[in-house]
């Protein structure tokens, strides 16, 4: 018998190692991490006892999305964390096999809300990522080439990223873009790429700074609060930024936004690659006046989750180890700022509306808020929140693991759309670019209307509407 | 052997997914229990009863140990791979396949998880009560293998209480079904409560058909609060001495309440020596009075406060919270070892008082909590692994309480059953002859030794 040839046979069953091929060799690449002086050790210099806090109880089992799709231990949490004992034990290597693991998982952290034992699987999953760099288990010229750019190139340089921003906007309003669905170019990608044309996000013609005076204030403010513009937030969802000044406004802030702020660097945590993280957390750091600021505010669930870190991230380095420690303390995500302030009720008259709520993985699970949102929703007159079913099973955005695991995402994201419209809404609230560019291609592959909006964009919008009644 | 095993269960059955990389194999070396680890040859993930005794059937002819595995929570190690074994694991085989309303069962897939089960009871307006700790990722198959329990033990029993039915697969590869819908029979033996808490031993469960009975009219959930663990302790004595059987009578002792508290907030009183989650449910009148009198009972023992849950949201949090009491443990150091001691509910607080003074004696900082209705206590060795000189204390005091318990009638595993992790004390719970039927029972079932060897004696 051979072996190779039977687990082929297992492996088309399993969803796992098809989609990983292509997805690992394409972006989640390690710019093989040659010559890089580490402040970040890997599996082996971690503190034992953060591995050995995992007591394989299995209690995070039914949560794990990768685990419920294939019922296999491998994909879950418990036995990703019995792997990265095993590396620190030295029982096992950092393989091509772990690293696709590594992939596979979506760091989505709802093994985290499940696991009693209070098991830091965010943390873990991130060293595991970069002791997979690190070690150039996945490496190859394309991976590498690809990774370079995006990690290292493009989202380290705030103006270059919007300049690309815009010709994507172009490339859009043009009608390139029409021109080449209509052609079928996107036949020439790789089969399993071929989705993906389809999702590229629709950019803006306008940026943060473009619609965001560097200070804004009403009369006699009564916090002074600074202002993340975000990079995917910024390109596509620049609005999202303009309606959450609006809402600080409206809510008695002062609100500093910086011109020129760089990507917070989650993206590059999320991926293995922590001293660029640290770069990008230092340079972000500086950009604010932190002494004089009471909270620093964002909107997107997926950097405020990384955002908060910032003070481990940093413990080792001397000259921002403080100011690192107090950015994680005043680094607050609006739903929370507004609801540790109080929420301003706007006073319009109800228009009835129904919307449901789709929880981001890195709000509800990163970040641990979930009330706060559904406070935001619920001061808006005549707004009925609809409770959405599985509202914290991840759809499938994670990040870029929809561009990396195509199939996987698909799954979730189908499963997302299903739970959305058995609600009847007509409207989706949701708190991260990922997730909102995730539910809009949904609801277009199911052929379906569904609003998708940032739930300070309603609550923006009820204010707005306040200044026009009155 | 595995080689032949291998090559004959990929002719016969190249559709079933299996595992035979050493990444894919480590997370099938271990369970939900500390300190033990074996490597698996090689996992696989039959789909029905026909793939099971076929695979059975391979195994018996190249003389390959099986090792079932439904979950790995278990907590005694017995869905730890033996060497050389090929793992079972029924993960895939998890559906419901029928509630039949007017006889009141319920027939699964041995893999269907339990939560699964007690959720399509519900739906139907019944109930299905046993609900072990780990109930939302445990599966059925799991549960009648360990005869598992719950925190409705009390009042409503154990897994063992609701099995009509069992599908197996005998280490002959051949398959029986034992049981039927009656809800009497005595045509012959019982086979199917032999196989009711065997571990994996004497057979593979395939399909369970369940007892479902009618859902409560109500609930009532009260929270004691005490000052010393012995005043708990005694308020359960005198509410079972008082003829009252709530369905609920769960302990967590200080330790507990900080670490549980710690992840579910629920408003656990944090500077507690105890608290009892009390539960009573049926008929909204009597649950008015037993409640009534359960906490006038608890008042009396000592308890400095007696909380009622205003809300089913309420009372299901506390449910939750203590469903997730073993696990928080694991926030107070790295290894945690539980143990499953179980003693008449007339002798329980001298039990506790034992426990604490072991602790104490030896050192060693010990959580309890557990289903106090039933006598069960999990006293939990919170320690390190690595350092070997402590566990060498734990070993000592574990030996000592399993001692005690069995010198006050009784004995050293309640519900988690004996696996690797309690077979050396087993001796002590139970005389020679009792282990010598055992044998031979397992030798009528299982003659080559194929089906989870070394588990529970050694043949
Ligand atoms: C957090 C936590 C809480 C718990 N709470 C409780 C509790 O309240 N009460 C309680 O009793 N237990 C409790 N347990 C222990 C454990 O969950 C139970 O023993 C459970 O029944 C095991 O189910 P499983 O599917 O995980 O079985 P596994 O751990 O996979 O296997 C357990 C044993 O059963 C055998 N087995 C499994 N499936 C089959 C089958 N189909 N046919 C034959 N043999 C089989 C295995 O070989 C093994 O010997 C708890 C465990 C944890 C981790
Ligand atoms: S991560 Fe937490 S919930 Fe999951 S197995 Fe480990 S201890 Fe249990
Ligand atoms: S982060 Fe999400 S996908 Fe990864 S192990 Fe945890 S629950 Fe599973």
């Amino acid at each position: 018998m051979s072996p190779a040839k039977e687990s082929e046979v297992h492996t088309t069953q399993n969803p796992r190692p098809t989609s990983l091929d292509v997805g690992s060799s394409v972006l989640n690449v390690g710019c093989s991490g040659a010559g890089s002086h580490s402040t970040h050790g890997g599996l082996k210099d971690l503190d034992y006892s953060i591995l050995q806090q995992c007591m394989h109880c299995g209690m995070c089992l039914p949560t794990c999305p990768t685990y419920d799709a294939t019922k296999m231990e491998r994909n879950s949490p418990r036995g990703r964390i019995s792997l990265m004992r095993a590396i620190a034990d030295g029982k096992m290597d950092a393989t091509r096999t772990f690293g696709e693991e590594m992939y596979f998982c979506l760091g989505c952290l709802a093994c985290e809300t499940a696991c009693p034992a209070g098991v830091e699987y965010g943390h873990l999953f991130e060293v595991a990522r970069s002791e997979v760099e690190k070690s150039g288990a996945l490496n190859n010229p394309r991976r590498n080439a690809i990774r370079s750019v995006l990690l290292k190139g493009l989202f380290t340089r705030p103006r270059l990223l919007r300049l690309v921003g815009r010709g994507l906007w172009f490339y859009q309003a043009s009608g390139a873009q029409w021109i080449f669905r209509t052609l079928k170019l996107n036949a020439l990608l790789p089969k399993k790429f071929r989705n993906l044309e389809t999702q590229t996000p629709t950019a803006r013609a306008t940026f943060s700074c473009d619609i965001i005076r560097p200070v804004e204030a009403h009369a006699a403010p009564r916090h002074r609060v600074g202002m993340l513009t975000g990079c995917v937030q910024d390109i596509i969802l620049s609005d999202v930024n303009r309606d959450t000044v609006d809402v600080l406004l409206a809510n008695g802030c002062e609100v500093h936004t910086p011109k020129v702020q760089v990507c917070c660097g989650s993206l590059h945590a999320h991926n293995g690659e922590l001293e660029t993280a640290s770069d990008l957390a230092r340079r972000l750091i500086d950009s604010f006046d932190l002494e004089n600021l009471d909270a620093i505010i964002t909107n997107a669930a997926g950097c405020g989750s990384h955002l908060k870190t910032y003070g481990r991230l940093l413990e080792g380095d001397a000259a921002y180890s403080k100011k690192a420690a107090q950015w994680s303390v005043k680094l607050k995500d609006i739903h929370e700022f507004l609801s540790e302030i109080g929420i301003r009720q706007p006073q319009t008259t109800a228009t009835p509306h129904r919307v449901t709520y789709h929880e981001a993985c890195h709000l509800c699970h990163g970040q641990k808020i979930t009330k706060q949102p559904r406070e935001v929703l619920k001061s808006i007159p005549g707004l009925e929140l609809v409770e959405l079913p599985e509202s914290t099973w991840c759809c499938g955005s994670a990040g870029i693991y929809n561009i990396t695991q195509p199939e996987m995402a698909a799954d979730l994201q189908e499963r997302k759309l299903k739970n959305i419209l058995s609600t009847g809404v007509d409207t989706v609230a949701t708190a991260n670019p990922g997730c909102h560019l995730q539910l809009v291609d949904g609801a277009r592959r199911a052929g379906r209307t569904l609003e998708v909006a940032h739930p300070i964009s309603l609550l923006a919008m009820a204010y707005r509407a306040e200044k026009v009644v009155g | 052997m595995t080689a032949k095993f291998k090559s004959l269960a990929a002719a016969q059955f190249p559709h079933i997914a299996r595992l035979e990389e050493k990444e894919d194999l480590i997370p099938y070396s271990f369970d939900g229990t500390a300190t033990f680890q074996t490597m698996p040859d090689l996992v696989l993930f039959p789909t029905s009863a026909e793939e099971v005794a076929g695979l059975v059937k391979n195994a018996g002819e190249c003389g390959v140990p099986v090792v079932t595995r439904g979950s790995g929570t278990g907590l005694s190690g017995g869905s730890i791979p033996v060497e050389g074994s090929v793992v079972l694991c029924l993960s895939k085989m998890n559906r419901i396949l029928e509630v039949d309303e007017k006889n009141l069962t319920l027939l699964a897939e041995a893999g269907a998880i339990t939560l699964d089960v007690a959720t399509a009871a519900e739906k139907a307006g019944l109930f299905y009560p046993p609900d072990p700790g780990s109930m939302k990722i445990s599966t059925i198959g799991g549960n009648v293998a360990e005869n598992s329990g719950g925190l409705r033990g009390l009042k409503y029993g154990v897994t063992k209480d609701y099995v009509m039915g069992l599908e197996v697969v005998l280490a002959s590869g051949e398959v029986i079904f034992t049981g039927n819908k009656c809800v009497k029979d005595v045509a012959g033996y019982s086979l199917r409560d032999l196989f009711i808490g065997s571990e994996g031993t004497l057979g593979i469960v395939t399909k369970v058909l369940l007892k479902l009975i009618p859902k409560p009219a109500t609930r009532r959930t009260l929270m004691a609060v005490f000052a010393t663990m012995e005043s708990a302790a005694e308020t359960v004595s005198a509410i079972i001495a008082a003829k009252i059987i709530p369905c609920t009578l769960e302990f967590l002792d200080a330790v507990t309440i900080n670490c549980v508290e710690d992840f579910a907030k629920v408003g656990l009183p944090r500077d507690a020596a105890a608290i009892l989650l009390i539960e009573t449910d049926g008929h909204p009148a009597a649950v008015a009075e037993e409640a009534d009198r359960m906490a006038e009972l608890a008042r009396q023992h000592g308890a400095t406060s007696v909380q009622v849950a205003e809300t089913a949201e309420q009372a299901s949090a506390l449910a939750t919270a203590r469903r997730a009491a073993f696990s928080s443990l694991a926030r107070v150091a790295p290894t945690t070892i539980l143990e499953d001691a179980t003693v008449p509910r007339s002798e329980l607080a001298k039990m506790i008082r034992f426990i604490q003074e072991t602790g104490q004696r030896h050192n060693l900082k010990i959580g309890t909590f557990g289903h106090m209705g039933d006598g069960n206590l999990h006293p939990t060795f919170l320690t390190n692994e690595r350092n070997h000189e402590e566990m060498h204390r734990v070993e000592l005091a574990m030996k000592e309480i399993f001692d005690f318990a069995v010198s006050l009638g009784g004995t050293i595993t309640g519900e988690h059953g004996v696996g690797l992790a309690k077979k050396e004390f087993l001796k002590a719970a139970t005389s020679d002859l009792n282990l010598e039927i055992m044998r031979r029972m397992k030798s009528a079932f299982d003659p080559a030794g194929i089906l989870n060897p070394r588990k529970i004696f050694n043949a």
